[in-house]
């Protein structure tokens, strides 16, 4: 890639509930960009560009940035906001590297938030697809869009509700030693097998739970990030990848814009093995069943198997494959930030400050991404060494 | 769609196939501890608090938890007298959804003796053809508050 090599500085983000009363949207993020500044040792006035973004439908108002920018001490700085759905806080991290990586400047700061202990059913609709006169009509929300690719996947890989199940356990284990996630329910495969069911196969446990939470990161380039840290995340590369509403890419059911992008990312920087290049995996999961088939996609499991891995107990912190060692989106999802709060959590897993959480070994590589809509994403690269 | 939407949203031909999109969420937008304490002010005392900047000392209304220009934690109290000068202003004559009230008002930045910034409000008690930047304002407060920058009915010339 062209332009300046960048490492991510300094990182934040807030504890994750189900609701805030004590402060207000800007608060929020003000804590979150508090915390990344004090890992990055810089105050605000060595920030010279602000990107920040969240689901704006999801505030429920336009132009939060107009409140948030003076609450973090940001007026007057280079920047803007961005929005796109779930992946909002990726094409905010995104867009903080080009800023970096443009050479136009030092200390860029991304932040991301959603408050959603403030907004009611604002997603009944939301995921129809841009085209609000085609599938726009539907009833495609988050729950019944995984619903059926769920299902899906049941029926071309053999996969039982037990394996889903199983995720889900995974997932909850994860988040349980992680002092910032938000829900952290001791599970069983009995208990998410007799939850509620919203529509089949999904139920109430597989899908993400609404959060108030906000996720900051301090991104510079080679130089300047030598100088502020001994501990930089260096930026390998990130790609975005858009596509339509409903359907996938191209109008395929089957294609994925997540396997494209990672077939790019890896062809640009030589993986040809991602189960062994890559050493811990924080991949935005809007519902429990999708790590199977993104497991897939992303390169840790041979096409509709990842299942097995689960029945063998090969998924984990300390197992062969550490995937979302955070807990996850199904543990919290503060929606605009949660790509941000994967890329947080992919640069503690780096630097090794992780605690609880921390996958063992060296993490010399680890892969973020974002999802959003109804198929776009975002993957990042990050690797403890140039 | 009905034509009575397809004459209010657009003026586009009947025979123009149209899908009709609704916006159906709500929001509870919380103030957080600090706004809470500023409507709580309001409310019970019918005072206008301000919060000091412990760096560069600037009063702030209404409040926020950090300065905008320091980004340090603002925690200090100011009671303001209420009162202030009119710093700018119009006069609204037309009409549209979610306005505070009926047209003909008046609304304008006041800043508050005290505090270094601008506060918006409605203008009243005043022809509104004799309202002058520069007037010396204060705060009607409504008989029934809630806990609302609305608590403050309008402010009038002193």
């Amino acid at each position: 890639m062209n332009g300046e090599r960048i490492a991510i500085v300094g990182v934040g983000q807030t504890v994750h509930k189900s609701k805030r009363t004590d402060i207000n949207t800007a608060e929020l993020c003000a804590e979150a960009v508090e915390a990344a500044l004090a890992d990055a040792q810089m105050t605000m006035k060595d920030i010279d560009c602000v990107i920040l973004g969240s689901f704006e439908p999801a505030d429920g108002y336009s132009g939060p940035d107009k409140w948030i920018v003076p609450e973090i001490g940001a007026v007057g700085k280079a920047g803007f906001e961005m929005q796109n759905v779930g992946t909002t806080g990726g094409v905010v991290a995104a867009t903080g590297f080009n800023m970096a990586a443009s050479g136009l400047f030092q200390n860029v700061l991304c932040v991301a938030w959603q408050k959603m202990d403030e907004a009611a059913g604002a997603f009944g609709r939301g995921g129809g697809g841009a085209n609000e006169y085609w599938t726009g009509q539907f009833p495609m929300s988050p729950i019944t869009n995984f619903a059926r690719r769920t299902y899906d996947y049941m029926t071309r890989s053999g996969c039982t509700e037990e394996h889903l199940a199983m995720v889900r356990v995974k997932q909850d284990q994860c988040a349980q030693r992680n002092k910032n996630a938000q829900l952290k329910l001791g599970l069983t495969v009995e208990k998410v097998m007799n939850d509620f069911l919203l529509a089949w196969p999904i139920r109430r446990l597989h899908m993400c739970p609404t959060t108030a939470g906000s996720a900051a990161i301090v991104v510079c380039p080679e130089k300047r990030a030598k100088k502020v840290t001994k501990k930089p995340v260096w930026v390998e590369d990130w790609f975005t990848c858009h596509q339509g509403g409903a359907l996938t890419m191209a109008e395929d059911p089957q294609a994925s814009t997540l396997g494209y992008a990672c077939r790019k990312i890896y062809k640009r920087c030589g993986i040809t093995n991602p189960k062994k290049e890559i050493n811990a995996w924080e991949v935005y999961e809007p519902a429990s069943t999708a790590e199977l088939r993104w497991m897939e996609e992303v390169g840790v499991a041979e096409d509709y198997k990842a299942w097995k891995l689960f029945e063998q107990g090969k998924v984990g912190i300390e197992k062969e494959i550490p995937f979302n060692p955070s807990g996850g989106v199904t543990a919290t999802n503060p929606i605009g930030a949660t790509p941000v709060v994967r890329v947080v959590e992919a640069s503690l897993q780096i630097r090794g400050d992780a605690e609880e959480h921390q996958v063992p070994g060296t993490i010399n590589r680890a892969l973020a991404t974002a999802y959003g809509g109804q198929g776009e994403n975002v993957v990042f690269l990050l690797k403890k060494t140039l | 769609m009905s034509q009575n939407i397809k004459k209010s949203v657009a003026d586009i031909p009947e025979d123009t196939i149209v899908v009709e999109v609704q916006g159906h969420s709500n929001f509870l937008v919380t103030v957080g501890n600090t706004g809470h304490q500023f409507m709580l002010e309001l409310k019970d005392n019918k005072t206008i608090t301000g919060i000091k900047c412990p760096g560069c000392k600037k009063v702030y209304v209404p409040p926020r938890s950090h300065c905008p220009t320091c980004f340090v934690k603002m925690t200090e109290w100011v009671k303001l007298s209420g009162k202030g000068t009119l710093d700018t202003y119009t006069v609204v004559r037309y009409k549209e959804q979610y306005m505070p009230k009926e047209p003909p008002y008046a609304y304008g930045v006041i800043k508050l003796d005290g505090a270094d910034t601008g506060i918006v409000h409605m203008i009243g008690g005043v022809d509104l053809n004799k309202i002058k930047v520069g007037m010396k304002m204060e705060p009607v407060f409504k008989e029934q508050r809630e806990g609302s920058i609305l608590d403050i009915e309008y402010f009038k010339p002193v």
